[in-house]
């Protein structure tokens, strides 16, 4: 495969860095633009394994705050994995106490990633 | 009447992070007063994740950046009415509030910090032309109303305006079953932050329309579709441009307004470019004693930034707070009439800053100027001149309308430059 | 089929239909409403310029003269027996260049005869003092004491409530679309219901043409055209911008726009007018707005426009001869046309209310209610803007609803919002707690207060949240299925 240099924005925080990774075949050859060493590894990722981390809120019953409580995935999924894990939240419902960091849906859609609560409910 | 040292209005990101460094500064009796029932103000409808990066050095969600607070100002037993709103402040430091609970209770501050956020623009703001039916949702509302009350506002949306706020929820929308057929963006450039048009529309799809915006919107009732138009160089729609999409959702993310009703009525004086109150090095506005912090002061792009000049705010607020008391026993401290003042001019791309006066008598050793620029900029320095002497010049790759910059101004600079009284923050080529 | 026999059914619940309901109700006498909106004050009566006009405006000896001066008196008696706000501001007719200086002497004349009280010319210097931001072109005025400010919702909620409390029956979501004779008896086909009165009151607004046509031999058919008018609503803070009602003498360059406060403290500048085809058609336009923006600066120097809050469109009901028609239809017994009513319609409506009233009594020998029967007052809803926080805080005492604002820009409580939602005829939507309490009528134009009141309604009235709608059937605020 000829070699290959992709723009891309780094979002790992807001100041966004333009980003060129060269890649050649499947390896990634170099990533210039960036500010930090984070924006590296972004680079590096985005062109061979992008991941998302996917938030969204779930029903809970008992609670003061409210009818929903705010859930992330742990840690960043595989990109094509994003809808999976919405599907994966449907019909999910927690009950009372719940604690930052409780679980609410273990190994989500196969990635071995946790579905935990972002808030106290 | 109940009386305070200080009186935080707002118990949103920028008043908890004003509570705890007025606390931790030595000013224990502080009293937060937030209308929500619940602390943490707008995090806990942002349930994203990119929140905190430069404070907790890890990435946080809305909900989780707020509990570090809530759980903080907690350990440190700082009072929090909660359901309380406040509805009148008087230039004299008194503080109006209704609540279900106290009914209509007055607190004399001796120092008072506003934190009270900011709200969106209405459509009404705008006069897009046609009907005025159900589906028209501010960005915000669509968010409580998903989030919060886990309720649906659209299957079919269009989005006008890139505000963050309207990137997040074109994404959100989307993983909840919606359809987002565009985003239409006034401006020729976004008023969003790049990552998140990378990951809100780039990652689903979402074409991004720079330099378009609503003509019209149908129905009756509900909305059935809006018309979408280029617009030219001064932003008037070019006849023939305009494209019908079906829809029966419109949300806009059509900018922020600082909110600061009670501070006008305050005689806080305020600036017409950021609609939030004047102040100078110590968060100060021109009323003496009351602070600003927060959105209330600027439209801000991240919380961490909020949090860092709530918390300059909440220390300024104990050092008055501490000066009165001392000045009652020896005159130590005279007011601000009687010293030297630098003010901070915008110029030259460069739409305001924050702080807009300096006295360098009173300022710390470094002080952080925050601004944001008036267009798309590449490749162009920063400067800053006290007086003739430039103190500051560095190279900024791209700056953009949607984020803040900031200079850092040094306290032997401004009392090295004599006879200065202006400090000029500009945009250079070179 | 008693149950369904009425001494009257009046159709439409806009400001007319209502005052004349509630004058009506004074009578021992079965009363239905029917309304084709799911509330009262959904048609023209909402959407106008809220101004009490002093009646120097009509052609003297027609009807609009009479009932609109008769209506500005009223008006202002009426607002303390049914606590509704008007405000008598007075109001100024601005004449921007000498030489149609001679028009303000016309409309003197003409309102004298018209029989308007205390009106008089003013010259440029005292206009200035009044006006401070008069515009500069200004050479002098006339000055009309008795012109003022009333909230049209305000008012037909308060004359609907009345009327409801003495005894008035409403329906709503029941457009009516056949009207037919049954012996003595007219049968009113409205939505799924055929109502059977002795006697029919048209107030349709711009529909009333076609209840009159329903009825009326073909050679006395009513056309009524409906006539655009566009405002813009300005933010509280513009709201002192004028201090009186400013409407510009017309000139050759046509009539300009009005500029006031509200009785809400907003500044309301329009309307435009252009006819139209459509009995729907409140959309705003581009070229409407944009020309509201250029005339109001005809009259008044600076107005901040870039303070509008929202943009509305409202339909007149004008008709050729612009003369209210108002009397029983030739061939119809005891049906009674209360139609054409454009401006000054709502500063008229008491009069024609009571005028209204009279003809049906007359046409039915109905007799008063016995003495005590009646109620004439009704208790306004609580405004918290109105009040002392001494007198606010005696309130929270009695209910601590009133210390939990909802809505934020207007200063609107829950309790007030409940209040709304229990008083017949009851608030449903979220724009029927706007007309009744002002929630969401501010610069934040709902964004805050919307999912509050929303979930009030899911409390308070068992509605789910779906249920809830911006204006009855067909504006639903989120979809059905819910989330995902």
């Amino acid at each position: 495969m000829a070699r290959e240099t992709r723009s891309l924005i780094c979002i790992n925080c807001p100041l966004g860095c333009p980003l060129e990774v060269v890649v050649d075949g499947g390896e990634v050859l170099s990533v210039t633009g960036n500010t930090c060493k984070r924006g590296e590894t972004y680079g590096r990722k985005e062109v061979t394994n992008p991941t998302r981390i996917v938030t969204s809120s779930v029903p809970v019953v008992g609670s003061a705050i409210g009818r929903m409580v705010s859930v992330k995935t742990a840690s960043d999924i595989p990109k094509e994995k994003i809808f999976d894990v919405m599907a994966a939240l449907e019909g999910v419902q927690m009950t009372a106490p719940v604690e930052i960091g409780d679980v609410v849906v273990a190994d989500v859609a196969g990635t071995g990633v946790d579905v935990v609560a972002t808030r106290r409910a | 009447m109940e009386s305070r040292d200080i009186v935080i209005i707002g118990g949103g990101p920028a008043g908890l992070a004003a509570a705890i460094a007025a606390h931790e500064a030595g000013c224990t009796d502080v009293l937060v007063l937030e209308r929500d029932v619940q602390l943490g103000g707008i995090l806990n409808q942002c349930i994203h994740n990119g929140f905190g990066l430069h404070t907790f050095k890890e990435e946080l969600t809305g909900p989780e950046y707020a509990a570090r607070y809530v759980d903080r100002a907690r350990e440190l037993g700082i009072e929090c009415r909660l359901g309380t709103m406040v509805v009148e402040l008087t230039p004299e430091h008194v503080v109006w509030t209704v609540s279900p609970d106290r009914g209509v209770h007055a607190i004399s501050a001796k120092a008072v910090i506003l934190a009270m956020g900011c709200r969106e623009r209405p459509r009404g703001a705008l006069n897009i032309p046609g009907f005025r039916p159900a589906g028209i949702f501010s960005a915000g509302t669509a968010q409580r109303l998903v989030n919060i009350e886990g309720e649906m506002p659209g299957r079919e949306v269009v989005i006008l305006g890139s505000g963050d706020i309207g990137l997040i929820m074109a994404r959100r929308m989307t993983l909840e079953g919606a359809h987002v057929a565009c985003v239409a963006e006034l401006m020729p450039y976004s008023g969003g932050l790049k990552r998140n048009i990378v990951q809100c529309l780039d990652d689903y799809g979402i074409p991004l329309l720079l330099s378009h915006t609503v003509t019209r919107v149908e129905g009756i009732n509900r909305v059935e579709a809006v018309w979408v138009a280029e617009v030219d160089e001064s932003l008037r729609p070019i006849a023939g441009t305009e494209v019908r999409y079906p829809c029966d959702t419109l949300l806009l993310s059509v900018g922020l307004l600082p909110e600061n009703e009670l501070s006008r009525d305050a005689g806080v004086e305020l600036s017409p470019v950021t609609r939030g109150p004047v102040v100078d090095d110590a968060l100060q506005t021109s009323v003496e004693g009351v602070f600003a912090c927060g959105n209330v002061l600027h439209v801000h792009d991240l919380v961490d930034y909020v949090s860092q000049e709530a918390a300059a705010a909440g220390r300024a607020a104990a050092r008055y707070v501490a000066n009165s008391s001392s000045e009652a026993e020896s005159q130590t401290e005279g007011t601000r009439e009687d010293e030297r003042c630098l003010s901070v001019v915008a110029e030259g791309g460069v739409r305001y800053t924050v702080p807009s006066t300096v006295y360098p008598a009173r300022m710390d050793e470094k002080l952080l100027v925050r601004f944001r620029v008036d267009n798309v900029y590449r490749d162009r320095f920063v400067s800053v001149y006290v007086g003739n002497k430039r103190v500051w010049h560095r190279k900024r790759r791209v700056m953009a309308p949607g984020e803040m910059e900031d200079v850092s101004l040094k306290r032997a600079d401004l009392e090295a430059a004599v006879g200065a009284t202006t400090i000029r923050v500009t945009l250079e080529e070179e | 089929m008693t149950d369904n026999l009425y001494d009257v059914v009046v159709i439409g619940a806009g400001v007319s239909g209502c005052a004349i309901a509630r004058e009506l109700s004074r009578l021992d006498a079965r009363v239905c409403v029917v309304e084709r909106e799911e509330d009262v004050c959904c048609g023209t009566s909402k959407a106008n310029s809220a101004i009490v006009h002093a009646g120097f405006d009509a052609q003297p000896g027609t009807l609009m003269a009479r009932l609109n001066v008769e209506g500005n008196r009223l008006m202002y008696e009426w607002a303390t027996e049914l606590e509704f706000a008007v405000m008598q501001v007075g109001s100024l007719v601005v004449c921007v260049s000498e030489d149609t200086r001679a028009g303000l002497d016309v409309l003197l004349e003409r309102g004298k005869e018209n029989g308007v009280p205390d009106l008089r010319i003013i010259e440029r210097d005292e206009l200035r003092e009044m006006e401070p931001n008069i515009s500069d072109d200004a050479v002098a005025a006339l000055w009309a004491p008795t012109g003022g400010i009333v909230d049209p919702f305000g008012l037909t909620v308060a004359l609907a409530e009345n009327a409801a409390a003495n005894g008035v029956e409403f329906c709503f979501n029941a457009p009516v679309s056949e009207i037919e004779r049954d012996g003595d008896i007219w049968v009113v086909t409205a939505g799924e219901r055929h109502l059977r009165a002795r006697a029919v009151v048209n107030a349709a607004g711009v529909y009333a043409d076609e209840m009159h046509n329903l009825v009326a031999t073909p050679d006395d058919q009513l056309r009524i055209i409906p006539r655009k008018g566009e405002y813009f609503l300005l933010d509280t803070t513009a709201g002192p911008h004028v201090r009186h009602t400013v409407f510009m003498l017309p000139t050759k360059m046509g009539k300009g726009v009005l500029v006031s406060p509200t009785v809400h403290g907003n500044l309301i500048v329009g309307p435009t007018a252009t006819d139209v085809d459509d009995k729907e058609s409140t959309d705003t336009t581009a070229e409407g707005l944009a020309e509201v923006a250029t005339k109001s600066s005809l009259t008044v120097r600076d107005v901040p426009l870039r303070e509008v809050i929202t943009s509305f469109a409202g339909l007149r009901a004008h008709q050729e001869a612009h003369d209210f028609v108002i009397g029983e239809v030739s061939g119809a017994p005891r049906f009674f046309d209360c139609a054409a009513i454009e401006s000054p319609g709502l500063t008229s409506a008491p009069a024609i209310g009571v005028m209204v009233a009279g003809l049906v009594r007359e046409g039915l020998d109905l007799e008063e209610k016995p003495a005590g029967e009646f109620e004439p007052t009704r208790k306004g809803y609580v405004n918290l803007m109105a009040l002392s926080f001494d007198e606010w805080s005696e309130l929270c005492e009695k209910d601590a609803a009133y210390g939990h604002i909802v809505c934020r820009c207007c200063r609107v409580s829950e309790a007030q919002i409940v209040d709304a939602i229990h008083r017949v005829p009851s608030a449903r939507s979220l724009d029927a707690v706007k007309r009744r309490v002002g929630a969401t009528m501010g610069r934040c134009q709902g964004g805050f207060c919307s999912p509050k009141i929303m979930e009030l309604f899911v409390r308070e009235s068992g509605m789910r949240p779906e249920e809830i709608t911006k204006r009855g059937p067909g504006s639903q605020i989120l979809i059905e299925e819910g989330r995902a």
